[in-house]
C-alpha cells in the first residue's frame, strides 16, 4: 500500500481537478435546474446519440471514476484521522479504493454496452 | 488604557502534582509590552518558580514558541496590547510532553529534523582552488523562503496530523528538506526523498494548511510539503516508466 | 549528550490525550474537516452520473423515469445540499492548487492570484463549454 501511496494520490489529485471543474456545471443542471423547470431537459434521442460518440464516452468515463477515487482516498484518511479509527486501516481502505473499482467497472460496462 | 491586566498561565509541577493547572496574576500593563515581557516581569517580581524559555526576545531563536488564548505565537511578538483587557492565557505548545510550566520536551522534533539531513549534501567537494558555488539571484529565490525557518515548533502545535499521528515527520522538517532540494548547490534529493516517502513522511499530510497560518516568518511549510507530493509523484511514475535510470 | 530512547517515555512529563472531536475545537479545523466531507458529496453525485448512465442506457422510459425522481423533494433536497458542497470543494480546490504548484515563467515565479485567476477562468470556461452541449445537443 505504501509503496503504491504517490499513484493514489495522483488519482485523488485528478479527481478532485475533475470534480471541482465539471461538477459543479453537471450538477446544477441535471440535480437543480432542470428538475426545476428552469432549463428544459436536453430530449432522449439526442443525449442517447450524444453518449454513443467515442468521445462522449471516455468523458463519461473520466468524469464518473476520477471523482469516485478522489473520494476513495480522502474519505479513507478523514475516516482514519477524524475518528482516529487506526485499527480499521486496512479495512476502510479496500473498502473505499474497492467502491471506487466497483464504480469505475460499472461505468465502464455501461459505456461499452450502449449500441 | 488599563493600569493592569491578568495573565492566567499554566502551570506544571510534576513534583506536587500529576495534572497542569492554571494561575493568575495581575500585573502591570505596558502598551509596549509583548506576553514574554510580562512573564518575564512575573518572574522577576512575582513568582521566580515560573519556568518557560526564552532567548533573542526578537523573533529570530525559536525559542519562546507557547500557546496564548489557545493559539501558536512567539511570546516575544505577541503584544498585550492586542489582548487588552485580558486575561490572556498562556500555556505550552501542543502535542509535545510538558516538562514543568511552559517547557516542552523537543527531542522529537531535534530527532525529526535531524532524519531530513538539512545540510549541503554534495558527491564530492571541490578544492577550495576551484572557487566558490556561484549562485544566481533567481536560484537564491528557489529555496530562500523555506530558508527562513527558526525552528520555533509553532507548525508542530497547529498541525492536527502531528497531534494524531506522533511519528509524522512534521511541518518544518519537510520545509527544511525542500530548502536544501531546492539549493542548487545540493545534491542530496535522491537521499530525502527516500526518506521523506515513507508512510510517516508527506504523505500523511492532508494540507490542513494550520502550519502555514501560524508560521511567523512566512515560510508556508503547507506549499513546501503539496510541492514535494508533487516532486515525489512525477518521481514515482518516473521511475514506473524508466526504471533503468537511476536517479 | 541525551539518549532518547528513554527520555521518549518519560514518566513526569504530562502528555495531553487527543480528543475525538478534536476537529471542533478551532473553527479552522471544523472548515478543514467540512471541506475534506465534501468527498462523500463528489462521490454521492458520481452516483447520480451513474444512475443517469444507466437510465440512458435501459431506454426512454426509463430516462423519464430517472428525471420524474429528480424532481422529487427528496432529491432535490438532496442535490441541493450536494450541490453547495461541490461548490465548496471547487472553491477550496481553486484556491489551493497555486500553493501546490510552483510554475516558472522564464526563471521567476508566476504569483499565485495569477494561478487563481486563470483557475477561475478556466472553470468558467468549462462550465460554459459543457452548458452548452448539454442544452444545445
Amino acid at each position: 500500500m505504501e509503496r503504491i501511496t504517490p499513484f493514489l494520490w495522483l488519482l485523488f489529485s485528478a479527481g478532485g481537478t475533475v470534480a471541482a471543474f465539471l461538477f459543479p456545471i453537471h450538477l446544477f443542471l441535471i440535480g437543480l435546474a432542470v428538475p426545476l423547470g428552469w432549463l428544459e431537459a436536453p430530449h432522449y434521442d439526442a443525449l442517447h446519440r450524444l453518449v454513443t460518440h467515442p468521445v462522449t464516452r471516455l468523458y463519461v468515463l473520466v468524469l464518473v471514476s476520477l471523482p469516485l477515487f478522489h473520494w476513495a482516498h480522502r474519505f479513507r484518511y478523514t475516516l482514519y484521522d477524524g475518528l482516529q479509527l487506526k485499527h480499521l486501516t486496512a479495512l476502510i481502505a479496500v473498502l473505499c479504493y474497492g467502491a471506487a473499482l466497483l464504480g469505475t467497472a460499472v461505468a465502464a460496462y455501461l459505456l461499452w454496452s450502449i449500441a | 488604557m488599563p493600569s493592569t491586566i491578568a495573565l492566567t498561565v499554566a502551570r506544571y509541577r510534576p513534583e506536587q502534582e500529576s495534572e497542569p493547572t492554571l494561575q493568575t496574576y495581575e500585573i502591570p500593563y505596558r502598551k509596549d509590552w509583548v506576553v514574554l515581557d510580562a512573564l518575564n516581569h512575573i518572574k522577576d517580581n512575582v513568582d521566580g518558580s515560573l519556568s518557560y524559555r526564552w532567548s533573542c526576545r526578537m523573533g529570530v531563536c525559536g525559542s519562546c514558541g507557547m500557546k496564548v488564548n489557545g493559539t501558536p505565537k512567539l511570546t516575544c511578538a505577541t503584544f498585550l496590547a492586542d489582548y487588552v483587557p485580558g486575561p490572556v492565557r498562556v500555556e505550552p505548545l501542543d502535542y509535545f510532553p510538558v516538562v514543568r510550566d511552559l517547557v516542552i520536551d523537543v527531542t522529537d522534533f531535534v530527532r525529526k529534523l535531524k532524519q531530513v539531513k538539512p545540510w549541503i549534501i554534495r558527491e564530492g567537494d571541490g578544492a577550495p582552488s576551484d572557487g566558490e558555488y556561484l549562485q544566481t539571484p533567481d536560484q537564491l529565490d528557489a529555496y530562500k523562503q523555506y530558508s527562513m525557518c527558526i525552528n520555533c515548533m509553532l507548525c508542530y502545535s497547529a498541525c492536527p496530523i502531528y497531534a494524531l499521528e506522533p511519528g509524522f515527520i512534521g511541518p518544518a522538517a519537510i520545509a527544511l528538506a525542500q530548502r536544501y532540494n531546492m539549493d542548487s548547490r545540493d545534491q542530496g534529493a535522491p537521499e530525502r526523498l527516500q526518506i521523506l516517502s515513507e508512510h510517516e513522511g508527506i504523505w500523511q499530510c492532508t494540507f490542513v494548511g494550520e502550519c502555514t497560518t501560524v508560521c511567523p516568518k512566512h515560510v508556508d511549510p503547507a506549499g513546501a510539503i503539496q510541492q514535494y507530493k508533487l516532486t515525489g509523484a512525477t518521481h514515482w511514475v518516473k521511475s514506473l516508466l524508466m526504471p533503468w535510470s537511476h536517479r | 549528550m541525551s539518549a532518547p530512547h528513554y527520555t521518549l517515555y518519560h514518566p513526569r512529563w504530562y502528555r495531553r490525550r487527543v480528543s475525538v472531536w478534536w476537529w471542533l475545537q478551532k473553527r479552522s479545523y471544523t472548515t478543514f474537516v467540512l471541506r475534506e466531507l465534501t468527498s462523500v458529496f463528489v462521490a454521492f453525485f458520481a452516483v447520480v452520473l451513474l444512475w443517469q448512465l444507466r437510465a440512458l442506457v435501459q431506454g426512454p422510459e426509463a430516462y423519464a423515469h430517472f428525471l420524474a425522481r429528480l424532481r422529487t423533494p427528496l432529491f432535490l433536497a438532496l442535490n441541493g445540499v450536494a450541490f453547495l458542497f461541490v461548490l465548496f470543494h471547487a472553491i477550496t480546490w481553486l484556491h489551493l492548487t497555486p500553493k501546490a504548484m510552483v510554475v516558472r515563467l522564464r526563471g521567476k515565479r508566476v504569483s499565485d492570484s495569477l494561478i487563481l485567476a486563470a483557475n477561475y477562468a478556466a472553470w468558467l470556461v468549462l462550465s460554459a463549454a459543457v452548458a452548452v452541449v448539454l442544452l444545445r445537443v
